[in-house]
């Protein structure tokens, strides 16, 4: 198993020091992790188990019984599809469908270009612009099945 | 910073900004959004200027803990999270537990899918939230609150972050606030996807660093909760209510509402809904007015069928009760929810059966796996509902679904087993005959389940022969200008004919 390098070493770190003295520190360093490296990789793990004193077997835990956390890799761009009631009732499912045809990935998987992940997604909050999708950190409503390809292809 | 600080502020701003009212429907009456699309979120200065910040100088200066908690309690507010505890009498119970560490929560992590109301007032109005929670820490004597707000919300984290920021520079969150030897501090945590810690003690478990897993109740948070010290845990609409019944009083508080449920509630109006968005209306307006009214009737003028409440938890409304009132204890009497506030209208094209399967397929997903009946119950409920979307169900399912759906509801350990199988009861209990269509009839009147729906032309058809030359499985037959035909034996269901139809004239049933 590879080991981290003295890059990472030094992200994971800074990201320790930020909040160790914190009471409950894990979920916001779980939450750093995640957003630098795209990932909380198995050895990220063993590496924080040490400097936070937390098992490692409770570390792994934490990060499977969340799902903004993954151990693999994830693609740059996270794709996630309302799927809320709001979304749901206004055709939502046609929507991711049609992502799902266009990327040829299911849920939670990675294109081969490391481009775009579909996330399992619940709700976006902007139900009243249903039916809506998230890109990164953008979020797209009012869609039709037809306007997909060209928000995608926006990130291509 | 003292009051006449406090005042030079307001006089100043009010003098160089001028605010606009934006567009409510006259039976809107707006107290926690009163300042949403009013101000500038990001400046502190106009939140002063629409009176912030005074009720918590009110509160450090001239009252004791146990005078803030009267008049919580005697304004009768509840809780707005969902299940309505009366807010002063928690807040009551934190404060008699003597401990050297107390905590307040915020709790943001507004999982309901369909709903934004904690979203909207994070980002347009975030002083309010940390306004309440620093009185609600004064009152019962905390001096460290957490907001723990969803991960899918990053607008929200920020504009509140940059709200605290802004709080602490001009000295209204950190140490001796307003001169008052009282120290309060507030600090964002973030969610990271779990429905189920919308829960009390998930919640807790979560900022603790663990698996967001519920505990039995009692021992309650406001006794034994965030790092074993004693814990309020309040909805952001909750303690966004707060600064308003300090500076107006309880009566003010109690002039709307119902007896029981004074106040008002903010709803999240969406689905098939013509002026769909966020609404904050007295308690006890009757169903009928929010969806005809201010929301203006059905999209496309379909007929109403079911209103959504209280997301995965609630149940449903239909067209016989849209002259019941709508508050906590009326919601739960009819068998569906206030819950944080979600409204979900659906029109005749919705099937109820689907819904129920689709909420039942989001608690299957967000059941966290502690307690039995809810890990295994819900996913055997599931599995029910879909040989029923299928086709495959017989009436000896439905009644064992039922009955499953009680025992899950009685022996499940949190709030979310608890009150999964709310959707299934409620639907059954409202629209029976289409669950027996489903089974017996092998049919999807709405035309929403696969395997039960069938493509039909109707008398609209013109005869322009664009279906029959776009079908894939060439089964719709007909002359030019004669109404079409579609062989449902060897129609495959693509919706091809539908989407081509220039008259309107396919319909699927």
């Amino acid at each position: 198993m590879a080991k981290v390098s003295k890059d990472e070493i030094s992200y994971l770190d800074e990201i320790v020091r930020k909040h160790s003295t914190k009471p409950g520190p894990l979920m916001p360093v779980l939450h750093d992790v995640q957003k630098t490296f795209g990932c909380v990789s198995y050895e990220a793990q063993k590496y924080l188990s040490k400097k936070l004193n937390i098992s490692c077997s409770e570390i792994y835990s934490v990060i499977t019984f969340y799902s903004q956390f993954s151990v693999k890799p994830r693609g740059k761009y996270s794709i996630g599809v309302c799927m809320g009631t709001a979304c749901y009732v206004k055709g939502s499912q046609r929507i991711l469908d049609k992502v799902f045809s266009l990327l040829n990935v299911g849920i939670g998987e990675t294109t081969p270009d490391g481009l775009f992940t579909i996330a399992p997604t619940r709700c976006l909050g902007d139900c009243s612009k249903a039916p809506a999708l998230m890109i990164g950190d953008e979020v797209y409503s009012n869609l039709s099945v037809d306007s997909v390809e060209d928000i995608i292809d926006k990130y291509r | 910073m003292d009051k006449n600080t406090l005042n030079d502020i307001k006089n100043d701003t009010l003098n160089s900004v001028s605010f606009s009212s934006p567009k409510t429907h006259k039976k809107e009456v707006r107290r926690v959004l009163r300042n949403c699309d009013v101000i500038d979120a990001l400046s502190i200065t106009e939140y002063i200027a629409r009176d912030g910040y005074f009720a918590l100088y009110q509160v450090l200066k001239s009252y004791k803990p146990q005078g803030v908690i009267e008049i919580i309690s005697s304004s009768g507010l509840r809780g707005r999270g969902g299940g309505g505890f009366p807010t002063g009498l928690k807040w009551n119970f934190a404060y008699q537990n003597e401990s050297e560490n107390k905590y307040i929560i915020c709790n943001a992590d507004e999982g309901d899918p369909g709903a934004f109301m904690d979203r909207s007032i994070l980002e347009k109005d975030p002083h309010s939230v940390i306004e309440g929670m620093i009185i609600a820490g004064y009152a019962v004597g905390a001096n460290m609150g957490y907001v723990y707000i969803r991960a899918e919300y990053p607008v929200a984290a920020k504009n509140l972050q940059i709200a605290i920021d802004s709080a602490k520079d001009n000295k209204i969150l950190g140490k001796n606030i307003f001169e008052s030897n009282f120290d309060f501090d507030v600090e964002i945590r973030l969610g990271a996807g779990a429905f189920v810690c919308g829960e009390e003690t998930a919640l807790i478990a979560s900022i603790e660093g663990k698996r967001g897993m519920p505990n039995i109740k009692p021992p309650y948070p406001a006794k034994n909760g965030l790092f074993k010290s004693p814990t309020i845990i309040n909805n952001v609409e909750t303690l966004a209510n707060v600064p308003q019944i300090i500076l107006n009083g309880a009566d003010w508080f109690r002039e709307v509402g119902t007896d029981d449920s004074p106040g008002t509630k903010v709803f999240a109006l969406a689905g098939k809904i013509k002026n769909g968005g966020l609404i904050e209306v007295p308690m006890g307006i009757t169903l009928g007015e929010i969806i005809d009214d201010i929301g203006g009737g059905v999209f496309n003028n379909r007929r109403f069928k079911a209103a959504l409440t209280g997301g995965p938890s609630g149940g449903c409304l239909t067209y016989k009760h849209v002259n019941e009132k709508i508050d906590f204890d009326n919601l739960t009497l009819l068998g569906s929810m206030m819950g944080s506030g979600g409204m979900i209208v659906l029109d005749d094209t919705d099937c109820m059966v689907d819904i129920a399967w689709f909420y039942l397929d989001f608690t299957v997903d967000e059941s966290c796996g502690k307690c039995t009946p809810c890990r295994e119950g819900t996913k055997r409920m599931y599995g029910i509902l879909d040989k029923i979307t299928k086709g495959d169900g017989t009436l000896y399912d439905l009644e064992k679904l039922e009955r499953l759906a009680y025992t899950v509801k009685n022996t499940s350990l949190c709030g979310l087993g608890k009150t999964a199988p709310n959707p299934v009861l409620s639907t059954i209990k409202n629209f029976r005959d289409e669950y027996i269509s489903h089974i017996e009839n092998l049919r999807c009147e709405s035309g929403v389940c696969y395997n039960l729906c069938y493509y039909f032309v109707n008398s609209d058809c013109t005869g322009c022969t664009k279906c029959a030359r776009n079908c894939p499985v060439s089964c719709i037959s007909g002359d030019v200008r004669e109404l079409h035909v579609i062989d449902q034996e060897s129609c495959i269901k693509c919706g091809a004919c539908l989407r081509v139809c220039p008259a309107g004239a396919i319909e699927v049933r």
